[in-house]
């Protein structure tokens, strides 16, 4: 076969693969742009153009405002503290020595756990009469998922359960492909155990954190699983995220333009933020990466 | 930092990521009557026995099979021969494609299920797992194929270089030396694949109503809701629904987490 | 076992790979039953020509022939060549008997026949114990048979060996060069033998073809290469330690728009006082063994000469340097071509 028919060979294997991708994903992200653009409630039978009308009314919409605000929250707060917590583990992670497959295995189930069953589990936890909280802190227990800010801070709690392990294991990927012999030479070179980590570990680690921030921000960013179980987004609206609010007024209100335009900002929220993040990056590429 | 630091520095993230679930296995075990006692004076399997009583439970559990199998073989059959193609072929447009399918694994799934929602009931696959299955493919093959472009990319270009010398034509390199070597990145794609299918929520509850249908986390989601369940009877049925993939977890471990992180690092 | 050579024709044949030449109009006839080898710096084109004879990169333009045949539009599978790789590329699945047998297997050899031609070869190369055995669980001299007899077993019109020695540590490479070469003798078929090791080209090939830049700078058999070298690279690529290329001043010699080499075994250092020659000073001493290499300084240049074993001097000791003006060569400065001596007389 001669380079040509290799080319062509090489189109055809990729071609169903970009299909898949194409007409699932992509056609789909069109059409919901397209959709936003309408007024559409299919039981009402009401199918019209509105142009930016959907968007204008998103601007005044205090349940909008409130879940674009609760998201933007349960992401900072979650993705923060899953860094911080992630860090220690990672490093006692990669000098553990003999047993680290053992730890790595325990630590694996939290974040293998269907979100479902991770959010069912501290529901039961938290459960005001039964839950392990309300034998420990009876007079307490009651309070945590039925007030607002209490509420959501217990998602984002369930949400870092879930998902620092797997920030750990990404950072200690990023530790194992440190060349082992710059922290020696470094504390050949005189430096405390302390100055390596901040002068060699840290610096070179920066990509594999950055990377970490990238994946698991826009994947908090689309947080739905959880509050679903935890919380279905109450007291009120207080803890909805904007995917339960677009589920719901898709779905449950049957309000199709509308909540397109509400799916349409979370996406290009998702864009926003991992552009900012690969900026960050600067010019190492993902396909780079350690 | 010594073993020594390293496992003191561990063994509380041990006991916070671990005791929860020690505490929800108990719970799944203790019998409904001594709830109000601090330890129960028995354990018992009736609280499973019901979880799964009415078929609901286990009825999800064969649907999640179901559909995260046909998941992972559908995204892998699409995704293994893109790989060989990206890595191996000099594919025009294969730098673009994997950029593509990183783009599309970070897409919120909320930002297309209205008009996947539309094209599903226009094509009357609404509420069957075919119809669940189409959605988790496509949102599959970008991890599958960043995987599996990465595992063909790690072996070396000159064994693709001796079978074709050798008189392998492109497909036959690929299927007789490339692929049985790549075997071991195919599978763990394979797992992590099934493990998101097995794991999703959204899709499953948009696109999916009949309760004969329900997945494990669609029917685990509602479970409490509909039927006002004992207490210990959630946390069996939450016990149930979480086996199979810690079982995945903990038998594969390794593969998992050099899966999770070559996808994730790379891709 | 012996496999009738043919012979392999090249003919201006040019690749680039985005913009960047690799090969520019390279032109190279291996006839039947020699051994070419292909050297050069690396970065010099010579594994692009590979790839091209073998069929796994298309040439931008030019003809390859083997046996009198055109193979440009071919596919590997239908040129007949085999080839050895640098990594030796065994299949890590297969064991050594899978792996010799591949490509009879992937042609639809009778299984019969495999086993027996299998056999030969595992016979021929020492292999038979390790039939059984994966590729990791060799030695890498055992690794590089198996690579050969993998080539071997096809009986191809063409061999295509890449570095084939580079891996090997350097206590094995001598051993398996030389069996390499008796290996060539018996077989009697056509070699391609890349490599950046000149003294490995000097000593296998019946011809050499020095390439530099993606264009042939020399082909000549090893004598022409290493006594006329058509090039002042050339001249410095082959020989150890390299040739001496210096100003002609520096050996008393006119001033002119070139440069002359002298090879170290053609310049002479006597320390004996009163002795005839060039003065210069004794910069460094390297006791070889068998020889000693003593580096001199003169002019503000360094030359290199191959004294007897026992020759020893202190740094800074004053020499008086020799040779014999017929033994020079002279090259244009600019273009660094040979200057071809108009002898007088």
């Amino acid at each position: 076969m001669s380079a040509r028919g290799e080319r062509r060979l090489g189109a055809a294997l990729v071609a169903p693969a970009g299909a898949a991708l194409a007409l699932v994903a992509l056609g789909p992200l069109l059409a919901t742009a397209w959709l936003s653009l309408r007024h559409r409630v299919p039981v009402l039978g009401e199918d019209r153009f509105v142009g930016l009308a959907n968007y204008g009314a998103l601007a005044h919409d205090a349940r909008f405002l409130g879940a674009l605000a609760n998201t933007a929250y349960f992401t900072a707060l979650a993705v923060a503290l899953e860094l911080v917590l992630a860090l220690p583990l990672a490093l006692a992670l990669h000098h553990a020595g003999r047993g680290r497959g053992g730890i790595r295995a325990a630590v694996l189930v939290p974040w293998i756990l269907p979100t479902v069953v991770a959010a069912k589990l501290w529901a039961l936890l938290l459960q005001p009469d039964l839950g392990l909280l309300a034998r420990i802190w009876p007079d307490g227990a009651g309070a945590v998922l039925t007030r607002p800010r209490l509420a959501l801070h217990a998602a984002i709690f369930v949400d870092v359960w879930k998902t620092t392990p797997f920030v750990a294991l990404l950072l200690l990927a990023g530790l194992q492909a440190i060349p082992e012999d710059l922290a020696r030479a470094a504390r050949v070179d005189g430096a405390s155990a302390l100055r390596v980590f901040r002068s060699i570990t840290l610096p070179l680690l920066r990509p594999a954190i950055l990377l970490a921030l990238l994946f698991r921000s826009l994947d908090a960013f689309r947080v739905f699983d959880v509050v679903f179980v935890l919380t279905e987004g109450g007291p009120g609206h207080t803890t909805e995220p904007l995917s339960l609010y677009a589920y719901r007024t898709l779905l449950r209100a049957g309000s199709f333009g509308l909540g397109a335009a509400i799916s349409l900002v979370t996406f290009l929220c998702v864009v926003a933020i991992g552009l900012a993040w690969l900026s960050a990056l600067g010019e190492r590429r993902p396909a780079e990466a350690p | 930092m010594s073993p020594r630091t390293a496992w003191t520095i561990a063994l509380p993230y041990l006991a916070f990521f671990l005791l929860p679930l020690g505490w929800l296995a108990l719970t799944s075990f203790w019998p409904d009557a001594e709830l109000a006692r601090p330890l129960p004076s028995h354990l018992t399997l009736e609280n499973h026995a019901a979880a799964l009583a009415g078929g609901g439970l286990a009825r999800a559990v064969l649907n999640s099979l179901l559909v995260s199998g046909a998941t992972a073989a559908l995204a892998l059959a699409l995704a293994a021969p893109a790989a060989f193609a990206i890595a191996r072929l000099g594919v025009r447009g294969g730098r673009a494609l994997l950029a593509a399918a990183l783009a599309v694994s970070m897409f919120p799934p909320i930002a297309t299920a209205a008009p996947l929602y539309a094209a599903l009931r226009a094509a009357r696959l609404l509420d069957t797992l075919p119809g669940l299955v189409l959605p988790y493919t496509s949102f599959s093959v970008p991890l599958a194929l960043w995987l599996v472009t990465g595992t063909f990319r790690a072996l070396p270009l000159e064994l693709y270089r001796a079978a074709r010398v050798d008189g392998c034509t492109p497909l036959g390199a690929f299927r007789r030396v490339l692929l049985p070597l790549a075997a071991p990145g195919v599978a763990t794609a394979g797992l992590l694949v099934f493990v998101f299918a097995w794991n999703e929520l959204l899709y499953a509850v948009t696109f999916l109503t009949s309760p004969s249908r329900r997945t494990v986390p669609v029917a685990l989601a509602l479970f409490g809701g509909e039927f006002r369940d004992p207490f210990v009877v959630l946390a069996a049925a939450s016990m149930l629904a979480t086996v199979p993939v810690v079982a995945i977890a903990v038998l594969f471990q390794r593969r998992v987490v050099a899966g999770l992180t070559a996808g994730a690092v790379k891709g | 076992m012996s496999v009738a050579g043919v012979r392999l024709e090249l003919e201006s044949l040019a690749k680039s790979y985005g913009g960047v030449p690799a090969l520019r109009g390279v032109s190279l006839s291996v006839g039947d039953g020699k051994l070419v080898a292909v050297v050069g710096p690396s970065g010099c084109g010579k594994s692009t020509l590979l790839s091209l004879v073998a069929g796994l990169d298309a040439p931008d333009a030019g003809v390859i022939r083997i046996d009198g045949r055109v193979v440009n539009d071919l596919s590997p599978r239908e040129r007949d060549v085999a080839m050895v790789f640098q990594s030796y590329a065994l299949y890590p699945h297969m064991t050594v008997r899978r792996n010799l047998a591949f490509p009879l297997d992937v042609a639809g050899v009778p299984r019969r026949e495999i086993a027996a031609r299998v056999e030969e070869v595992a016979a021929l190369l020492g292999l038979a114990p390790l039939l059984d055995r994966r590729p990791a669980a060799l030695s890498g001299g055992q690794r590089q048979r198996v690579a050969l007899g993998r080539a071997l077993v096809r009986r191809p019109k063409v061999f295509l060996l890449d570095e084939p020695l580079s891996n090997l540590d350097a206590a094995l490479r001598l051993g398996v060069r030389a069996e390499l070469k008796k290996l060539h003798e018996r077989l009697g078929a056509t070699f391609v033998y890349v490599t950046h090791d000149q003294a490995e080209a000097m000593t296998l090939a019946d011809r050499i073809a020095v390439l530099r830049d993606g264009a042939l700078e020399q082909v000549g058999t090893p004598r022409e290469i290493y006594g006329a070298p058509a090039t002042a690279f050339v001249a410095r690529f082959v020989g150890t330690p390299p040739v001496n290329l210096v100003a002609p001043e520096v050996l008393g010699l006119p001033e002119g728009p070139i440069d002359v080499a002298l090879r170290p075994e053609d310049l002479r250092v006597s320390r004996e006082a009163g002795a005839a020659g060039l003065a210069a000073r004794v910069w460094l001493v390297e006791p070889m063994g068998s020889e000693t290499w003593v580096t001199v300084e003169r002019a503000g240049a360094r030359l290199v000469a191959r004294c007897e074993a026992a020759f020893d001097a202190p740094p800074g000791a004053p020499v008086r340097l020799g040779f014999d003006p017929r033994r020079l060569q002279r090259f244009e400065r600019e273009t660094g071509r040979r200057v071809v001596p108009d002898r007088p007389g």
